[in-house]
């Protein structure tokens, strides 16, 4: 029987709408997966449900859940719904528990809001929640607080708060977004078991496909606030006639087509036996124990080569990254860039060699002043060179840089907030472009971008590195990014590196057992579909 | 190739989500505008005072003494037959003069202080914000008591008792502020291009400080006013015949009784100049909040 059918919901904010006529209906223990890019409602269709709209949301449409119509808007009876009738699980597992409570109380207190039970009872009901969400009582009481817990373990716990009350119908918004694949793994693991041993519907809302195709049953993809198509995975991704799914389809697996390259003999980069160590936490007795964040990597870039540095979060690499920049200083160890040792003590050597030695950030909003105009932001490493540029030469510059990146020139004049994701990520580019270096290092570059945006990114980083020479080294936790551009690969794992080689045999042939377990989490959306592992029920 | 259909989406940065009710907008932009307004109505005030006051400040007409407010004197006279408008306009130059340059003294050196403690860490830092620790340990009106004190009273010794004690509140501020604003990833950027503390903290970090020191800078503003106010109430501020709001309200007090305009109209314009920058800081506190004001 259908358990929650939305009937011609349209939302818009200050008049402006963001939902559509958006209708789709879920069964009980049934995954629906709603995809779709950024902006396209996916998240605004899931807060319509929970009754979650920001205040000033004017909202038309039914929401029927179980039959009963979910009132439109009225705070006070969805206070009441929300918890018992619908858990919600967000997608930063770090802000969604309160750092101050106990694990048990944040259960527990779901429980008491919506049942008269003693606190005695509500405690027993969320050991058991725990439990079944995969922290048992031995290794997780109910006194631990959130920061002894890892991200994958506060995401289980706010599973549990959403479960406690066994509602009829569970909302998870990009769940896995936040986590490492091999606990994305384990938490679509989680939900599948969920859905499957309670009978409860959930709405998974996520931008990867790869996720839903192994994940759902069914999936509605949204774009600019209404369903394009919906249906059961398989059909949907197999076999759609739509435009905008197949091209979303081939952007979540594109390979950017890159000349043949030759790839020098003397290494661009080289870092030899680099250990990075932070004091640790003081201990009551003895001495300071020091955290190795980086130790003992040695590995060199090769001009015209790609190569790609994954690992989970926490393994050590933006450590390394930052060291090889010169923005952090090694305890042993060195980098060479061209043979030199980086950073040398002269300024005038230092400014030379970071003019071959450039990088691009992971935050397209983060990443530039907020005050700066593109043109100043563009040309700050002009700071590099040891005479000023004239103010015609300047400006040739860097029209023909943003060019380069697929931009205008107008745009030079114009403030970072007024371009899109993509775009940001192509000022960035450019702005570490226009010295023209040698090699970018790439930090989580595309991570935080659309599919179809950070195809268009990947080829236009495919398409410089061919016309220009550059080397890349594209630091990424996103292991089908790293195959799609790299041409080699190093495997990370709590500082060292554990496996390295031509991108093709590492994903093929893994020597290492964390490498072989890393591929085997990340979801593939071909596997997926060919039906090896096609949803549950 | 460019991906400009996606230039109207929303960013998911969470700060950018804040949205302010179109009523609630109206009444900040009204408090900005009334503050201006008082403010802007008691500058005017000290700067006619310059060429033109309705009675000479200094004249003292025995027979027209205490004469209650009226059509040739609209706030009265004073036991000396002074007019009192014109020695409230004489004296709102006294009293914007001293918060003014107090203010200057601890912004100019606060700021580069907490600059400099943000961008440096260890001993620079633990130096810098220890001795803002110092200041802070002592009753600031008490101090500026003692200072005018020994050294003897006048606006200047006002002015930079007042100064000092403005000195910790703007390095605190700034070094706070500059201290997240040193994690962000334009920071890490500019490193990248070479450049150096001195170079990022001027033209990256005091930038994006600029509203929140503009606003702090008024709430001293108006403490300043209250402060000088208090330092001339106990006579340690601008000496006679140099007409000053806080004696004016000392001397009134003896008075109250039968003459209270003689303490109504300085009350009244120490208020005004006070809660006017209280207006202007609260209303540009939420005018320049660049997540308010971004991707409008």
């Amino acid at each position: 029987m259908t358990l929650l059918d939305i009937k011609a919901l349209s939302v818009s904010i200050n008049e402006v709408p963001v939902l559509d006529s958006v209708s789709m209906e879920l069964k009980a223990g049934e995954i629906l997966g709603l995809a779709g890019e950024s902006g396209s409602g996916k998240t605004m269709t899931a807060l319509a449900i929970a009754g979650l709209l920001p205040v000033r949301a004017e909202m038309s449409g039914q929401v029927i859940l179980d039959g009963v119509h979910l009132p439109n808007a009225d705070e006070r009876e969805y206070c009441g719904i929300r918890g018992r009738d619908i858990g919600i699980v967000f997608q930063e597992p770090m802000t969604a528990l309160n750092p101050v409570m106990t694990i048990g109380d944040q259960v527990a207190e779901t429980v008491r809001v919506h049942r008269k039970v003693s606190r005695h009872e509500a405690r027993l009901l969320a050991r058991e929640t725990l439990e079944k969400v995969g922290l048992p009582s031995s290794r997780f009481p109910l006194d631990r607080y959130p920061h002894n817990l890892s991200g994958g373990q506060r995401q289980r716990v706010a599973i549990a708060i959403a479960i406690a009350l066994k509602p009829k119908l569970l909302i998870a918004d990009e769940p896995t977004t936040a986590l490492d694949v091999t606990t994305q793994a384990e938490i679509l693991a989680l939900f599948r078991k969920l859905v499957c041993d309670d009978g409860v519907g959930l709405v998974l809302v996520t931008h990867d496909l790869a996720v839903i195709a192994e994940t759902a049953d069914r999936v509605a993809v949204m774009k600019a606030g209404s369903i394009v198509e919906q249906g059961a995975v398989a059909k949907i991704f197999k076999a759609s006639k739509v435009p905008y799914i197949r091209k979303l389809m081939e952007n979540a697996v594109h390979v950017p087509e890159r000349t043949s390259r030759k790839i020098g003999d003397t290494p661009v980069l080289e870092t030899c036996n680099i250990v990075r160590e932070y004091a640790g936490a003081r201990t009551f007795f003895g001495p300071v124990k020091a955290l190795r964040a980086v130790d003992d990597v040695s590995f060199r870039i090769f001009p015209n080569e790609t190569v790609g540095l994954v690992g989970e979060s926490g393994c050590g690499k933006s450590t390394l990254l930052r060291t090889i920049l010169g923005l952090d200083q090694a305890q042993s160890g060195e980098v060479r860039v061209f043979g030199q040792v980086f950073p040398p003590r002269r300024n005038k050597e230092l400014r030379q060699l970071r003019q071959r030695i450039q990088v691009v950030f992971q935050d397209p909003f983060g990443t530039f002043d907020p005050r700066w105009r593109v043109e100043q932001l563009v040309t700050e490493n002009f700071h590099l060179f040891d005479s000023p540029l004239t103010r015609g030469d300047a400006r040739k510059r860097v029209d023909e840089t943003l060019e380069r990146v697929g931009l205008n020139s107008s745009d030079a004049k114009r403030y970072p907030h007024e371009f899109s994701g993509g775009q940001r990520q192509r000022i960035a580019i450019a702005r570490a472009l226009i010295t023209e270096p040698a090699i970018i290092a790439l930090d989580e570059a595309v991570s935080a971008l659309d599919v179809s945006i950070r195809a268009q990114i990947l080829d236009l980083l495919a398409e410089l590195s061919d016309r220009l020479g550059m080397s890349y080294l594209f630091v990424t936790h996103d292991l089908s990014v790293a195959r799609s551009i790299t041409d080699r690969i190093l495997v990370m794992k709590d500082g060292r590196i554990v496996e390295q080689g031509r991108t093709a045999d590492v994903f093929d042939n893994p020597s290492h057992p964390y490498t072989a377990e890393l591929l085997g989490a990340v979801p593939d959306l071909n596997r997926a579909l060919s039906g090896s592992v096609a949803g549950s029920t | 190739m460019t991906d400009r259909e996606f230039v109207r989406e929303v960013p998911p940065d969470p700060g950018n989500g804040r949205v302010i009710a179109p009523e609630l907008a109206f009444n900040m932009a009204t408090g900005l505008r009334i503050g201006v307004f008082m403010v802007v109505a008691i500058v005017t005030a000290a700067l006619v005072s310059f060429a033109w006051t309705p009675y000479d400040v200094e004249a003292i007409d025995i027979p027209g003494k205490l004469l209650a407010p009226s059509l040739t004197h609209p706030f009265g006279t004073d036991h000396f037959g002074r007019d009192v408008l014109s020695m409230i306009m004489v004296g709102a130059r006294n009293s914007l003069a001293v918060a003014l340059v107090a203010v200057g003294i601890g912004a100019g050196i606060g700021v580069p202080l907490g600059l400099l403690a943000a961008a440096r860490k260890g001993l620079v830092s633990e130096s810098v914000m220890r001795m803002n620790d110092l200041i802070f340990a002592f009753p600031s009106l008490l101090m500026a008591v003692m200072i005018t004190a020994v050294y003897g009273p006048g606006a200047i010794n006002a002015i930079i008792a007042i100064g000092i004690f403005n000195i910790p509140v703007f390095a605190r501020v700034t070094r706070g502020a500059a201290l997240s604003l040193w994690a962000r990833e334009y920071i890490l950027a500019a490193r990248v291009a070479g450049k150096g503390p001195f170079l990022i903290s001027v033209q990256h970090i005091l930038p994006n400080l600029r509203g929140l020191l503009i606003v702090q800078a008024a709430i001293q503003f108006a403490l300043g006013v209250v402060a000088e106010a208090g330092l001339s109430y106990v006579g340690l501020g601008a000496q006679p015949p140099l007409p000053s709001w806080g004696r004016m309200l000392s001397e009134a007090q003896t008075m109250i009784g039968f003459a209270p305009w003689l303490a109504i109209f300085p009350g009244l314009a120490i208020m005004m100049l006070v809660f006017g920058f209280g207006l202007i800081g609260d209303g540009l506190n939420d005018h320049l909040d660049p997540r308010i004001r971004r991707g409008r």
